[in-house]
Order: structure tokens, then sequence, then C-alpha cells
């Protein structure tokens, strides 16, 4: 899983500062160092009890989901005209929040999948809670684009199937491509954190079973598999992983950019560029850090986990941040100056206004929560300081819902037909539906964290240096 | 810590050897290693000793273990690529046969086939059914799920997804013997080695057969609706379709020759309600004069006149209070008359236009009307009937009302009259200080 080289620096034991490497081989170290891994991590979710904090917060999650509930029971009673939705500004927060969702989600992926390509082993700490976080992101995603259809419950029209209507999904559409990538990736996503669990699963299987929760033991049991840590079986296992980690990458870049095909293939200035396949990527990866490093850096110090997500872990992800802002500000740059050098009057227009136009005030939130905000990192005093990160990744996430807005709701609202012209403002259902979401979201990454392991087990004892010991050089 | 370690109940002495549950036939022998490394190498010579039915066991993949096994690659990748390549083609044979072939779509006259808008689907499904082999290839040749096995029975080996790496040699590999095999796991540096045994109860050696029942069960039940949409689908019935959501099937609307049953006099066509207010005044035409050339009339009501219900109505004579008759309206009349009347009627209005001259010239009878004949009631009527005459038409003339705006209409009327006037005037009607200038 690992090269010698990159060992060191791996997340995995808190005896790291007590102990000098040289011990790892005397009898017993090994596997007391393994043995602390499984008890850190696995305590998390043993607990007996859950922590205050985790009540209040998942009491706040499942409140803010019932929010969302309601407002879609109204939705679709009712129809899609209870959102803010016009003719002209025909996709306003529904698509808006769809495209934040996925674009989150990605950053799971890369870190499940791209960096375990590239062997970066300090993804280890992560990665768990990453694809965690990138499956509940594109749940929550997939909601708004079946909300939309105003009937979801002839949302299986999209699936090609031969029916007595005689028709045929339109496979020219972006549309359909983006049906096909967010399925494809949704399906990928879970079977790629479903495989990476079974051997931790097994964990948690074998300590319920040896505390006598036989119930417990039989349902971790079941969904494990049966899995033993077979040699033969982990060989196996580990080609897959690195397939399916192959298979990921491209499809988390394919993902992002047919969601953008969504705009670029329409004729609207503001939407009709070629740019935004890479500057959708580059934001998707931008959003999708900073919410992990909001996600793990509470979860870090309520579960005492600083030994395992480690400070140099939040300065790789900060940086990141910092690279990927930059380069969305390039793409808003690249925007502007196509519009000017294009000598496209149109576009131009497009541009102006989304900038100095009705909706200026969401422009320069993007501008300042994207661009400028994150130039804080290039502080190592910033970097180091987990409440001040904290903050900032609010931001770049509020920063990265009002890109997707300034883009949808700014260009339909001025199109080519002055007499078209109109401004959006959202419903109370818009809103609600959107908070139902950040519950929904919530509310299944604190179950997620209160019944499964939150960190990779076997990937943190497989990069640890304790993982060579009793070797003969 | 403190935390985890409060938490923690489960601390094993791997040093200490384990009982056994009660026994049925050898299944093999367990042996436990200190560290990854030693695991390694009793593996090693494990293999060299010739065995091939044994395996090793650990938390995570041990390094160099593959190879000190003598684990041949597996065939995964080769399946995989197979399964991508049937995806890249069952995604672009769908779209071909969908959008081409059984029933090609004109959108937007694009080609009905094109590789590039039929890559993106190409491509995801390439990689789906590339996941799906991946996924479902490696349980498979894992031989997992296996919930059941005999090594499972051993309480050390629950450490196996802990701390534990274990070597087991089966008891059908053919160089297998309890004691010389012992030995070997023992000089291989086991810390601790167990023998395994079947369960006893031949029920327990397998799966239970109620799993299977559950299982069966499922599967029928889940195959229920289906079984009803095909009977359904297959059989005929007076009943309407069942409709789960209602959708806009049954709409409170109307429809032609059907009673109009949800208002009171069964009528669709609802007038204004009360205190309505028109956000454009002049789209009410409140304005009869003006729009209509009609006013109140208390004597009764001309033949012929539009408003069939209300007050009676006639003609206006003189010229509604929103229109100034002035030069100004005079000079519009002159030009939008010379645009729009002078091809039939002429520029003096006595109907020798450059269409009925036409008509003249290819042999026709239709002539234009002469608008200032003094014999004709045109040069009579009231003001009010002749705009209507140019909004509406009559006999063979079209309404103007879509061409021509209402106050052009009138400057037109304005300028008919002017015309009147001046073909059928006499000496006392021009001005007494220009009338030496006729001769």
């Amino acid at each position: 899983m690992s090269t010698e080289d990159n060992t060191v620096d791996a997340g995995g034991s808190h005896h790291d500062d007590e102990s000098s490497h040289g011990d790892i081989h005397a009898p017993g170290k090994a596997r007391e160092a393994f043995r602390q891994v499984t008890k850190d991590v696995a305590w998390v979710a043993e607990a007996p009890k859950p922590h205050k904090l985790w009540l209040a917060l998942f009491g706040i999650a499942v409140v803010l989901t019932m929010i969302g509930v309601y407002c879609i029971y109204v939705l679709v009673t009712t129809g899609i005209g209870v959102w803010g939705n016009s003719n002209t500004v025909c996709w306003a927060w529904d698509i808006t929040n769809f495209v934040w969702w996925i674009g989150i989600g990605h950053a799971g992926t890369l870190i499940s999948a791209v960096l375990f390509l590239t062997r970066q082993s300090w993804r280890t700490s992560i990665n768990r809670a990453a694809e965690a976080m990138t499956i509940f992101a594109v749940m929550c995603a997939g909601l708004f684009p079946l909300l939309h259809t105003g009937r979801p419950w002839l949302a299986w029209w999209m699936i090609p199937h031969p029916n007595d209507m005689g028709m045929w999904p339109q496979f020219r559409s972006p549309l359909m491509w983006d049906v096909f990538a967010v399925t494809t990736y949704a399906t990928t996503s879970i079977l790629f954190w479903f495989m990476g669990l079974v051997p931790d699963l097994a964990t948690f299987r074998d300590r319920c079973s040896a505390r006598g929760q036989h119930l417990r033991a039989a349902i971790y049991g079941v969904v494990s598999l049966g899995w033993r840590g077979s040699a033969r079986q982990w060989h196996r296992y580990e080609r897959a992983y690195l397939i399916l980690a192959g298979l990921s990458t491209p499809l988390v870049f394919s993902v992002h950019s047919v969601v953008s095909f969504d705009f670029a293939t329409s004729q609207l200035p503001g939407w009709h560029t070629t740019i935004f396949p890479p500057y959708f990527v580059a934001g998707a990866i931008f959003s999708g850090f900073a919410m992990v490093l909001t996600l793990m850096l509470p979860a870090r110090h309520i579960f005492n986990l600083k030994h395992i997500i480690k400070q140099n872990h939040i300065h790789a992800m900060c940086k990141i941040l910092l690279a990927t802002g930059m380069m969305v500000g390039l793409a808003y740059a690249t925007e502007f100056f196509i519009a000017w050098y294009s000598g496209n009057i149109y576009e131009k227009f497009a541009f102006i206004n989304r900038a100095f136009g009705p909706f200026w005030w969401s422009y320069f939130a993007m501008i300042g929560c994207n661009v400028l905000i994150p130039q804080f990192f290039w502080f190592k005093k910033v970097r180091e300081n987990p409440v001040l990160v904290f903050i900032l990744c609010i931001f770049v996430n509020i920063g990265m819902w009002f890109e997707r807005f300034v883009i949808i709701a700014t260009s339909l609202a001025r199109s080519y037909l002055p007499g078209q012209w109109s401004y959006y403002s959202p419903t109370r259902y818009d809103v609600g539906l959107f908070v139902g979401t950040i519950g929904l979201f919530f509310t299944l990454f604190l179950l997620f964290f209160r019944f499964l392991p939150v960190i990779a087990m076997s990937e943190v004892k497989g990069v640890m240096p304790e993982a060579h010991a009793g070797k003969r050089h | 810590m403190s935390n985890a370690d409060k938490h923690d109940h489960h601390d094993h002495d791997a040093d200490e050897p384990q009982a056994l549950p009660a026994d049925g036939d050898l299944h093999g022998l367990l042996a436990e290693y200190d560290t990854p490394g030693e695991l390694v190498e009793a593996a090693r010579k494990v293999r060299d000793a010739g065995f091939t039915e044994f395996d090793c066991y650990s938390p995570f993949p041990v390094h160099g273990i593959d190879e000190a096994m003598g684990i041949k690659r597996t065939i995964l990748p080769v399946l995989i690529f197979g399964g991508g390549f049937t995806g890249l083609i069952l995604g672009l044979l769908l779209q071909w046969w969908t959008n081409a072939f059984n029933w090609p779509w004109n959108i937007s006259g694009k080609p009905t086939w094109s590789i590039p808008a039929n890559i993106p689907i190409g491509f995801e499904t390439t990689i789906l059914l590339s996941v799906f082999t991946t996924f479902f290839g490696m349980w498979t040749l894992n031989k997992l799920p296996q919930v059941w096995h005999p090594l499972f029975r051993n309480e050390r080996f629950n450490r196996v997804t802990d701390d534990g790496f274990f070597l087991g040699i089966e008891a059908k590999d053919r160089r297998f013997d309890a004691e010389t095999t012992t030995k070997l796991l023992s000089d291989a540096g086991a810390i601790g080695i167990d023998k395994i045994h079947l369960d006893p109860d031949p029920a327990k050696k397998v799966m239970p057969k109620w799993i299977f029942a559950v299982i069966a069960a499922t599967t029928a039940l889940a195959l229920i609706p289906f079984a009803i949409a095909a009977k359904a689908r297959n059989s005929k019935s007076s009943e309407p379709h069942i409709h789960i959501f209602a959708d806009m099937d049954f709409q409170p609307k109307y429809k032609s020759d059907v009673a109009m049953d949800e208002f009171a006099d069964s009528r669709a066509n609802r007038g204004n309600i009360e205190g309505t207010v028109s956000r454009n005044p002049a789209s009410l035409k409140a304005d009869e004069a003006f729009y209509y050339g009609l006013e109140d009339d208390p004597t009764p009501a001309p033949e012929g006149a539009p408003v069939a219900t209300g007050p009676a109505k006639r003609w206006i004579t003189g010229f509604p209070k929103a229109v100034d008759a002035d030069q100004r309206l005079m000079d519009r009349g002159k030009q939008r008359f010379e645009i729009y009347c002078t091809p039939c009627h002429g520029y003096d209005g006595r109907g020798a236009g450059t269409v009925p001259n036409r008509v003249a010239q290819g042999g026709g009878l239709w002539q234009a009307q002469n608008l200032v004949d003094p014999g004709k009631k045109l040069i009579t009527i009231p003001n009010g009937q002749l705009f209507n005459t140019i909004s509406n038409g009559a006999a063979t003339m079209p309404g103007y009302a879509g061409q021509i705006p209402h106050r052009d209409r009138w400057a037109i009327v304005l300028y008919v009259r002017a015309l009147q006037r001046a073909q059928n005037a006499s000496l006392d009607d021009v001005p007494a200080d220009q009338k030496g200038s006729i001769r």
C-alpha cells in the first residue's frame, strides 16, 4: 500500500513521539501499536452513550431535516410554483444547490482515489470520512434535479427502457449525460466506500463478539461479508482497490465536466464558454476540501483523533485550498478577459452585468470568499490555528455556493431579450429545502460517526512504520 | 487517551493457549506470529516445505507476503477490462439504437448519431461496468460473502482484524501431519499454535437453512409487483387505470360541449371580478367615442351598431374629445391616407387608384368606392360610421384596425372630410380675400 519512504510521516500510533522507531522490532511492540489504533478509532462507535455534543448536533440536524421534508411535501403536493423560479430564472436555488453539493462530494473521491494513486499516505487519516461525505453530498445533490422535474415520481422515465409510450431518452442532451454521470458516480462512490469499510467492519464484528454483544456482532458480521483478512483475499482486494481508485479518478473529472456541460452547451451568454469543465472541477475540489476541513476539524477535536489526523494533514489540505482557490480566481479573471477579448457584445454585457448588475452583491460575495479569503492560508500561523481554518473554510463553502448562484441566476436574469429580464428572489420553500439538505447531510454524517469506523483502521495500520516490523533487510 | 482506554474491554494475552469448543473433524492448524515480518518469513518456510493449502491472515495487507506465499497475480484486471469494454459497446449501442435507429429523433437538425454527443454516456457506461466488474468480481473471486468459517470458532482468531498475524494450514493438504506441521510452524517463530476443528454439529458446518428460506421468501415477495404489472399488461379491464399520482389527468377545466360544473351558472367564460382595475386603461377601451366612434343614444339605437346589449348607441358626428381636429391631425391624415387609401381610392378620393385602374386594364369590373361623390351616402354618414368603416371594412374593403392605430384612423376621417368638402365646394366657400385668385 505504500513505499518504505513515505511510511515515516504516515498517520498512526500515538507513540510516535515517545518511542523511537528502533523499538518497533521488539517483541509485542508492533502489535501493541496496532491495538492502539484499533482502540483509538473504535471507541468512537463503541462508547455506550453518545457524546453530549453529538446528541445536540444530531438533534439540530434532525430538526433541519424535518424542515426539508415539510418543504418537499409542500412542493410535491403543490408544484414547483412554490419556489421563486420563474419563466426567466428557470434554474435557481435548486440547480445552485445541486452543483454545490456535487462539488463538495468530489473532494471525497479525490482524497480516496487521486491521493491514493499519488501515494499520499496522509490521506488514510481522512479518506473514510471524506468518502462518506461524498456519498451523503451526492444524495443531497440528487434530490434537487429530481424535485425540479416537478413530478419526481416519473423520474424513472430517464432510465432507458422499452415502454408503451414508445419513448426513449434524448441522449444528445447534456441533461441525460448528467443523469448517467451522477448515477455512475453515486454507484461507484458507494461501492468504493463499502469495499473500504469491509475490513474495518470485520474489526467491529470481532470486537463485539469478544465482548459478547452477539446481536451487534451478527449485524457487523453480515455487512462485513465474513471477511477474515486472508492474504489471498487481501491480494485481490488491493488490486480491486487500486483499480477502483484508477476508475474513480477520471470519473470524478468527468462528472463535474458533465455538470458544467449543462451550462456550457447552452447558448446563454455567461454559460456558453469552453472554460467551464476545468473551472468547475477546480471549484469542486476547492469546495470539497473546505467541507472536509469543516467536518473533520470539529470531529478531530470531539473524538480526540489529533494523533491520527495530524497537523501536517491540515497543512496539506490548506495548501490545496490555496491552490484551487487561486485556480478559480484565475478562471473568474479569464472569463472577464475573454468577454472583452472576444468582442462579443452579449458576452461583454453578461459579465459587466454579473459584477455591476442587480446581483452585484452575490458576485462580490463570491470574489471575497473564494479569491481573497484563501489568501490567508499563505500564513503558517493561520494554518496552525484550527479555529481560524474552520472559520475560513465556512467562508469558502459560502463563496462556492455563491459562485454557482452567480453563474446561474445572473446569466438567466439578463439574457438576450430585455423583455424577458427579471429578478430572482427565493421563497421560504427554497430556503427550507436547502436547509433541509444540510440537515440531512449532517444527520447521515453523525450517524456514520456513531455506528461505523470513521477512520480506515486497516489502511492506517498498513502505512505505519510498525507494518514493517520484524522484517529482515 | 483516557477516553479510549476507558471504553476498551478487549484485552488479550496472546501467549496463553486457548481451549477449543467440542471438536468435530480437524480443519487445520492456526499459528500466530508477533510481527508482520515474522509472518512473511513463516509463510516463506511453509511454502518452501511444499504446502499449498495454507493462508496468512492479517489486519492489513502485509508487504511482501504475496511473493513469500507464491500468490499468483489475480486475473481480476483482465475481467475488468472485459467489463469496461462491454460497457463502452453497450453504452454506444444503446444510444445508437434508441436515438438513431429505433426512433430517429430530429433535435434542431443535429445528426441523430454523432460520436461527440455520445461520448459522455459511452464513457460513463464504461466506468460503470468496470466498477461493477471490479466490485463483484473481487468478492466472487474471494469467495465472499462467507459468514461461516471454521476459523471463526477460534477465539484467538478474533484478533486477526485488530493486531493478530496468523498462518493457517489446512488438514486437507497432502503434506499435512499434525505433529511435524506443528513443529514447522513453531520453528518459524509462532507465539501460539491452535488446532482448528470443524463444528461437530453437521447443521452448523454450512450456512443455516433458514437464511436460504429468508432469501427465497424476499426474492418471491420482490417479484410480486412485477407479476401484478405483467398480469395487468396481458389482461383486459373496464376499470380505469390506477392513478397513484393524478398528475394532470383530471383537471377542473373547460371542455367543448360539456357544462362547466365548477361554476353555478355552468359558464366557463368568466367576466371580470368586481373591483377589477385595469393595469393599462387603454386596454379597457372605455372611451367609446375614440375606440368605436360611438356615443350613448337617447333615441332608439341605429341598426348595425356593434354593441348588442346595454344602453342604446349611435355614431358620433364630430370628433372624439381625445382627438384635436387641428392642422397637425390633417397633415397626419393626408400622409396616412396617401399610404393606405390611395392605392384604391386615388389621391383625390374619386376611386381612381392604381388598383382599380389595373383591374380595368385587365377587363375587370370591380371599382373602388368614390369617396367624394355628392350622390353617395358616404358624404352624409356620421364621422363615427366612417371611422367604423375604416376599422372594420365594408363590402370588398378589408378592415384596417390591425394596421392603422385609432388616432391615425381619426386623422384619415378628418382628411376624407376635407377631400369631400374640397371636391364639392362652390365659389362661396372660398375665403373672401382669396376669391380674386380664382379665375
